[in-house]
């Protein structure tokens, strides 16, 4: 190779390097002129990435966003805290950080929405008008569902329960990793409703019946992965995969077994099978996820559907638009839309974009084009150090990102990595609404 | 991923190491390149000489970047699943060596001794 060559590959490269970062700011459309007053109830990863696009994209709006929460919560993370491989901070930050300038936040828990006078009421006392309302508050775990199990419980007498926020996932992992160094039998739940990350309990499984295996016990461990769902994950092709991985882990997959009350001081769960009747087993680790509901006042509100999910209360919304069937000026986003699927992150990434476009288009008097097909996405990990990147839609379909380079059914290195370091980057750089 | 775009990347580094952190590395790498450049310009030829010294370092490299990312990551070699894991971990390793061999070119042709400064 001689200097020309040298010379002609470093000036690529330093061209390459000197590119600007912001190539698509030349192409950003115009901001759109409006005076609407748009309210945003939830200041989650829905509620906060589309605050920031909106920003971006109208002026002269007023936009107010509705949460008590101080602190945002990054939920991808907390199966991690409940493994002991990252601190409880790693999921936490100031909701103040991630809302942008120019907004109005108000810090209070909503009481109830008045759709057809378009007013949102909160717990302190206001009324507050909108034109447009978006729906993001996230959903509430019903712990009072399980008979005898409390909150004070987690971290004791071998009970976890990772969904509760950090300090649970971080007391979840006291009691799991006892379990992992004495062994004996760990059961691992799942509610009979529709619930956020439907993966995560699986890779909760998984997780500790690694931890255990590396430490050299797998041969004191009973583990049994116990779903009041007929099958071990919603989508068939999946499911399958599930199914080998158990069988080559020695896990017990046990179908149509719903937690109804646990006995703590003996350690024992009592489950109701698909017949109706009681079946007892005794845990020394039992994993609880709660049942999920939408949040009271979506249900008193009578923004729920009437003849979907009675007991749950999902939003009526359109499953491609996410817009409210019988409220148009009404969008529901994240957990609370009563689609299939669709209560992960990852669906909020593409849910987000299609809001914000039907909600622009509305503001100027014409018709959105973008439509959410179900996408949502689950990193499985499947031990430390490898997972499969699942993508799938309304329709059951594998909708892989990377076709033909990263195998969504294949347990893979790659698909850790992304899940330990791209994952929460791409989750804040969605916040910010730059993803 | 929905639309994987330069600008989504630039973010999504952003986030992973920092916006100060990470402009600053893309200013050390720009900046070690420069000098690069400078030092092929101002000898007006490579230096073989320099270039042994320069591969020698290479796998040092090579494994201080995989240890890095295995270590950063919670990994372990016997992780490796497919054949895109073996292409990525050749690819940390590659990077690594690449990047070692022109800092170490680069710190030679400027700070070196006489023998590798090229006055002889």
């Amino acid at each position: 190779m001689d200097r020309r060559d040298f010379l002609t590959l470093m000036a690529a490269g330093g061209a390459l390097a000197a590119a600007h970062p912001h190539p698509a700011d030349a192409a950003k459309a115009q901001p759109v002129q409006t005076s609407a007053r748009i309210v945003i109830i939830g200041a989650g990863a829905a509620g906060t990435a589309l605050a920031n696009r909106l920003v971006d994209r109208l002026e002269g709006a007023q936009i107010t966003v509705i949460d008590p929460r101080k602190t945002h919560l990054y939920q991808p993370g907390l199966s991690l805290v409940a493994t002991g491989l990252k601190p409880p901070s790693y999921v936490t930050s100031q909701t103040a950080h991630w809302l942008p300038k120019g907004i109005d936040w108000r810090a209070q828990k909503v009481a109830a929405v008045d759709p057809e006078a378009k007013t949102v009421a909160t717990e302190g006392g206001e009324t507050i008008a909108y034109d447009w309302l978006i729906l993001a508050p996230g959903l509430t775990l019903d712990h009072g569902a399980i008979e005898g199990f409390s909150l004070d419980m987690v971290g004791e007498n071998g009970i976890g329960a990772l969904y509760t926020g950090p300090e649970y996932a971080a007391r979840t992992w006291k009691a799991a990793q006892a379990f992992t160094e004495t062994g004996g039998t760990g059961i691992f739940t799942r509610p009979e409703t529709e619930m956020k990350c439907a993966g995560a309990p699986l890779k909760h499984t998984f997780l500790i019946d690694d931890i255990a295996r590396r430490a050299g016990h797998s041969s004191k461990m009973n583990m049994v992965y116990a779903a009041p769902q007929d099958t071990l994950f919603g989508v068939p092709i999946v499911a399958e995969k599930v199914r080998m991985i158990f069988e080559d882990r020695g896990i017990e997959g046990r179908l149509g077994l719903t937690l109804k009350s646990i006995d703590s001081e003996a350690k024992r769960a009592t489950f109701r099978d698909a017949s109706g009747s009681a079946v007892e087993m005794g845990y020394d680790y039992l994993h609880v996820i709660p049942p999920q509901r939408a949040p009271d006042f979506i249900r008193q509100s009578g923004l729920s559907w009437a003849d979907k999910w009675t007991d749950q209360g999902w939003v009526e919304c359109d499953m491609q638009t996410l817009r409210h069937l019988r409220y148009p000026d009404i969008f529901a986003l994240g957990d609370v839309a009563g689609v299939p699927k669709g209560k992960t992150a990852a669906s909020v990434k593409w849910q987000v974009p299609v809001v914000e476009d039907h909600l622009i288009a509305a503001i100027q008097g014409r018709e959105g084009q973008a439509t959410y097909d179900g996408y949502t996405s689950c990193p499985m990990i499947t031990r430390i150090g490898r997972a499969m990147l699942v993508e799938f839609d309304y329709h059951d379909n594998l909708v892989p990102s990377f076709p033909g380079i990263i195998a969504p059914l294949e347990e893979l290195w790659i698909s850790w990595l992304m899940k330990e370091v791209a994952l929460k980057a791409t989750y804040n750089a969605m916040l910010r609404g730059r993803a | 991923m929905q639309d994987l775009t330069f600008e989504t990347m630039i973010a999504v580094f952003e986030e992973i190491f920092g916006r100060g952190l990470f402009w600053a590395m893309v200013a050390v790498a720009a900046l070690v390149t420069l000098a690069y450049i400078y030092v092929l310009i101002r000898d007006r030829s490579v230096s073989w000489r320099k270039f042994l010294v320069a591969q020698l370092s290479m796998p040092v490299g090579a494994v201080a970047a995989v240890w890095f990312v295995m270590g950063m990551t919670h990994s372990h070699l016997s992780d490796l699943g497919g054949p895109i894991d073996v292409i990525v971990f050749l690819g940390v390793a590659v990077m690594g060596a690449i990047g070692m061999a022109i800092l170490v070119y680069t710190v030679e042709a400027l700070i070196g001794s006489d023998r590798t400064t090229g006055h002889e």
